[in-house]
């Protein structure tokens, strides 16, 4: 096993083995923009064939809380951003700290969801789990507002996996960072997994709109 | 039939590229094989103009290929106006069949030689496809809404017809005969038949009291639902202002999901049927909407789009 | 002391289980795919025998329906998609480059894992209650009504899809930067363009499928309904995004055979191929317009005319590149030397039953042909033909062509030439009686059918029998060479390639120095290590490449 830093075995030099690096994960995230895009295409399609009952449950998510967590992963890019510079630039306590507070920023946005989430279960508006949208809605209503919250917790709950991974990620970066592995030299991990949550924070820019802000009046 | 014409155009083409190709790679491979164990070929690497001769002509034929195969297609899913409408519902594992006048069969279809007929087909469960390859045509028959296929039949007789999209267990045994009759022979096998028959309008009209639609589509107009009179085959406006044309689709849709269109000028007050109606009961419903064509419309409480003036 | 090379580097299990060795994948890869060949062959075998009578002979309908569907998953994406990728390319491309491995040996091991976890939840579904959807899982029949195991399978496969990303995507990331000094991309062997052009369908096409198969089996385990009309779903939706990716899955299928093919004919025609850089080009081609043709299949669902016309046009415009390259194969005989040996009876049988495969697929894609077509066994005729007769073929015929640097061992070649002919002649016998069978009308996937199409079939299960004899004897005997068969040098054929400059089999780095590449490929007049006799070829036109 070799310690990261050190040249693996299939490279010829460093700048090979951090060039290739960074194209995996650029090539990991196009198979990940694809699998959201399978996701976002189905709740396009129900959102134009039942417009109105999609906006009527799209008004029990709370706008606030999603425009926090926009906010707050906004925030969290922000930080992962000035941890990848604090890398380049030998910054390396300062490197520690900004990746702790991206990584506290994205368990906020974790704990915000989980509120969101026990909103839900307490309305009855999780699929499958005693679902009944309003009191008395007949069979057609409750079925297409259904639709939309297995949508919902479809494409945020992948979202969230994929941000509990890369929390999973920031906490490897940090004990990494502390024994202070990561010089302008070397900070390839560092930048991909910056990459990585970046995309992640992408997809929450183009899921909010599309679940909390369309047709809200 | 057009599309056998259309089979032997496309085989002969292929087949004089499969024989010419294969008899090219036969001749080469033993006019050229190696003489001695240290023989190299000719290096010959390219040729611009045979790879130009060779995507052009094949692009070509394809492209007439193509273009026959549209025409027959968009032939097929255009009926013609002038059809015998029959209802076809397929289930796990049969084939209901409903002729004009509400006689029943299954697993049998029978219709006049020489008519346009038209199928509507509609799925109880799973996806199914009616079939019937004597005729050169299929249509997927799917749960949720109409599809439909029409033909012409030319000649009296028998033939198959099949399920031809798998849809379980009993797949292979749901299928049946189409039987093409002389007009006189099909008009008297329809009436003269001793099967008891529900009429589908007396049917659907008792299911429209049951239901209680008649408490808000009033047939003056005063209801609030439009009147349904002379609505089917009209043109609807709708409250966003677009305009549809009221068929089987348009009504079958209307009491599955009305939120989805609502005409101009009325409120969206109609509940969802879904899950209460089987689809034998939904083209009872029609049938009976269908009768009220010739029906008077009242001049103001009817859906039916004055903008052209007609009716 | 026997010279050291990557089957005896080092011993034992662990060294097998844990290594990161892209060759020794590769054999791990073999052994797994060849498991699931054997139960995707027992499935058609006891098909076969079932349809001798129009009743039924063999088993009752359920059973048959699960046959068929696992037949079907088996074959397609625990066989086909792996194959040549995993097991020829995964053993190649960084030979092929001048690598000393693939950029991410340690996720190439990943990827083995991935698939036999997802082969597990697969089998796991066979021995509990069967599949019995198709392979296809149309749905609300998968979803709502079946009351097969259809949970696992769909995990199954879910799972295996991310063994293909991320073999894709290590191919992509080495042919970008692991190349030797010298090695361009236009003196890439065209085995390696063809599992580049793969690469991109499994990166951009596999997640498409593993979040429609999510999106079923969480409607079937939580009665929701994306795809449940009853529900407010859209039984159609899950098609077009089922299709999306299992069209351009039969590119993954045949290019890679392809490949095989272009590199199998230079060498036993001892010249350059004919039209490298068109050949190279129609492989990106097809996997780019492969991805715009899905709604073919669905000509009879009731999709709009306009639709129908824009898919029907496209699949005649993806069926050009692939007429390219039969042509410049084709061409490449032309005035080569030519040697009977086994590898080239492959390739010449691939074009031959590629060739009708790919002209029925004309058939198919003509919107007034498949109205008739659609769903009849004219249908899997056609995908036979592409992926046995071309697929299959490509792999076993690649796996003769590379035997000796794989095992350093040569396979008895009289017996291989026999076997060759047999599984030609029994896979004709087979599949050819069904284009027939289709025209006359009988469905795909039924149990039983009318007697008027017994003889056919009748005539096809005979056919089955001969090309299982076909495929066992390499079984046999390529089994055999492994320790009885005469030693093989580096370049017993010769070819060309990098691959034939190591020795037979190559040690664990491949190559002790990085090699440089300084000739184009297959350029046989000008490569004097290989001995040849080069003073009988003129100086020819040296057309555009």
């Amino acid at each position: 096993m070799h310690r990261t830093g050190e040249l693996y075995e299939q490279y010829r030099t460093l700048e090979q083995q951090r060039e290739t690096a960074s194209l995996g994960m650029w090539i990991f995230l196009s198979t990940e923009v694809l699998f959201f895009a399978g996701l976002f295409m189905t709740y396009t399609l129900n959102r134009s064939t039942y417009p109105d009952i999609f906006s009527e449950a799209s008004k029990t998510i709370k706008l606030s809380w999603g425009a926090i967590n926009t906010v707050v992963l906004i925030g969290s890019s922000l930080t992962m951003a000035m941890a990848v510079w604090a890398s380049q630039t030998g910054k390396k306590k300062a490197l520690t700290w900004f990746l702790i507070a991206t990584l506290v920023l994205g368990t906020v946005f974790l704990g915000i969801k989980s509120i969101e989430y026990h909103d839900k279960y307490v309305e009855h508006h999780i699929p499958g789990w005693n679902f009944q949208f309003e009191p008395g809605a007949d069979a057609a209503t409750n079925a297409h507002a259904q639709l939309f919250f297995s949508l919902y917790f479809g494409m945020t709950g992948l979202h969230a996996l994929h941000m509990i991974i890369g929390a999973g990620l920031l906490l490897w970066l940090i004990k990494e960072s502390l024994r202070g592995r990561f010089t302008p030299e070397y900070n390839t991990p560092v930048e991909n997994i910056g990459l990585y949550w970046h995309f992640v924070d992408i997809v929450w820019i183009f899921l909010f709109p599309l679940l909390y802000l369309i047709d809200r009046h | 039939m057009s599309v056998d014409g259309l089979m032997a155009y496309i085989t002969a083409v292929c087949a004089f590229f499969a024989v010419a190709i294969t008899a090219a790679v036969i001749y080469f491979f033993f006019k050229y094989r190696r003489k001695h164990p240290g023989e190299v070929g000719v290096p010959i690497h390219g040729d611009m103009r045979l790879e130009t001769l060779w995507i052009v002509v094949p692009l070509f034929l394809a492209l007439t290929m193509f273009g026959w195969g549209a025409v027959v297609y968009v032939d097929f899913r255009r009926a013609p106006m002038d059809t015998l409408d029959i209802y076809v519902i397929g289930k796990q594992w049969m084939w209901k069949i409903q002729q004009p006048t509400g006689l029943r069969e299954i697993n049998e279809l029978h219709v006049p030689v020489g008519r346009n007929v038209k199928l509507i087909l509609a799925s109880e469960d799973v996806i199914h496809d009616f079939s019937v390859p004597a005729f050169r045509v299929k249509m997927d028959v799917v749960p949720g809404h109409y599809n439909t296929m029409w033909f012409r039949p030319t000649k009296a007789g028998r033939y198959h017809f099949f399920c031809q999209q798998y849809c379980g267990t009993n797949h292979a045994l749901m299928g049946g005969w189409v039987t093409v009759m002389e007009p006189m022979e099909y008009a008297a096998w329809l009436s003269g038949s001793s099967e008891a028959t529900a009429n589908p309008v007396l049917a659907g009209e008792k299911l429209f009291a049951e239901k209680a639609c008649n408490t808000c589509h009033l047939t003056n107009g005063t209801g609030r639902a439009p009147s349904l009179n002379g609505v089917y085959g009209a043109s609807v406006l709708l409250a966003d202002g677009s305009t549809v044309t009221a068929d089987d689709a348009y009504l079958r849709e209307s009491i599955l999901n009305p939120q989805a269109k609502i005409v101009a000028g009325y409120a969206p007050l109609m509940p969802s049927f879904q899950g209460q109606l089987t689809e034998e009961q939904i083209i009872d419903l029609t049938s009976y909407i269908k009768s009220l064509q010739s029906q008077p419309v009242p001049t103001k409480g009817s859906g039916v789009a004055p903008a052209t003036g007609k009716k | 002391m026997p010279r050291e090379h990557y089957l005896n580097a080092t011993y034992g299990i662990r060294s097998w289980l844990l290594t990161t060795d892209h060759k020794r994948i590769a054999l791990l890869y073999l052994a797994s795919v060849t498991f699931f060949f054997f139960i995707g062959g027992a499935f058609a075998t006891m098909i076969r025998i079932h349809l001798l009578s129009p009743k039924g002979l063999l088993v009752t309908p359920e059973t048959y329906n699960k046959l068929f569907t696992m037949h079907g998953v088996a074959m397609i994406f625990f066989f086909l998609i792996p194959s040549i990728p995993a097991v020829l390319g995964n053993f190649l491309l960084p030979i092929m480059i001048g690598a000393k491995d693939l950029a991410f040996p340690k996720i190439n091991l990943l990827s083995w894992y991935i698939y036999l976890l997802g082969g597990c939840f697969v089998l796991y579904s066979f021995s509990t209650g069967g599949l019995d959807t198709g392979w296809t899982f149309y749905t609300p029949l998968s979803s709502v009504y079946s009351n097969s195991a259809v949970t696992p399978a769909v995990l199954g496969v879910f799972i295996n899809g991310f063994s293909s990303i991320l073999t894709g995507l290590n191919f992509i990331v080495t042919v970008h930067t692991m190349r030797a000094p010298g090695m361009t991309w236009f003196r890439l062997p065209l085995f390696v363009w063809a599992q580049y052009a793969t690469s991109i369908i499994f990166i951009l096409g596999t997640p498409v499928i593993a979040i429609t198969l999510l999106l079923a089996g969480l409607e079937r385990m939580f009665h929701l309904g994306f795809f449940n009309p009853a529900l407010g779903g859209d039984p159609i939706l899950f098609q077009h995004l089922f299709w999306f990716y299992s069209h351009p899955a039969v590119y993954i299928m045949i290019l890679p055979a392809m490949g095989v093919i272009s590199e199998i004919i230079p060498t036993f025609a001892r010249k350059p191929i004919f039209g490298y850089s068109f050949i190279a080009g129609s492989s990106i081609a097809i996997a780019v317009i492969g991805f715009f043709v899905w709604a073919h299949h669905m000509f009879v669902t009731g999709e709009s005319t306009y639709a129908a016309l824009t898919f029907s046009l496209l699949s005649y415009l993806v069926a050009i590149p692939s007429a390219v390259k039969v042509f410049n194969w084709t061409s490449t005989l032309y005035k080569g030397s030519i040697s009977y040996d086994t590898p080239m009876l492959y390739a010449l049988g691939f074009i031959g039953l590629f060739l009708i495969g790919g002209l029925t697929g004309l058939f198919l894609a003509c919107l007034g042909l498949d109205i008739h077509l659609h769903d009849t066994y004219f249908v899997i005729a056609h995908f036979h033909y592409i992926m046995v007769g071309g697929a299959v073929m490509g792999y076993v015929g690649g796996l003769h062509y590379w035997w000796p640097k794989i095992t350093g061992k040569l396979y008895p070649e009289f017996l291989a030439r026999v076997a060759a002919i047999t599984l030609f002649l029994g896979f004709n016998l087979t599949f050819f009686p069904q284009f027939i069978l289709g025209y006359l009308g009988m469905p795909r996937r039924y149990a039983s059918y009318p007697p008027e199409f017994q003889v056919l079939n009748v005539m096809s299960t005979a056919g089955a029998s001969i090309l299982a004899l076909g495929y066992l004897l390499p079984m046999i005997y390529l089994t055999w060479s492994m320790r009885y068969g005469e030693v093989a040098g580096p370049n017993p054929w010769p070819g060309t390639g990098l691959e034939w400059r190591t020795p037979s089999p190559p040690p664990t780095e491949n190559f002790d120095v990085t090699p440089e590449v300084t000739w184009e490929p297959y350029d046989y007049d000008n490569r004097p290590d290989l001995g040849l006799d080069v003073s009988g070829v003129p100086a020819l036109a040296h057309g555009d490449d």
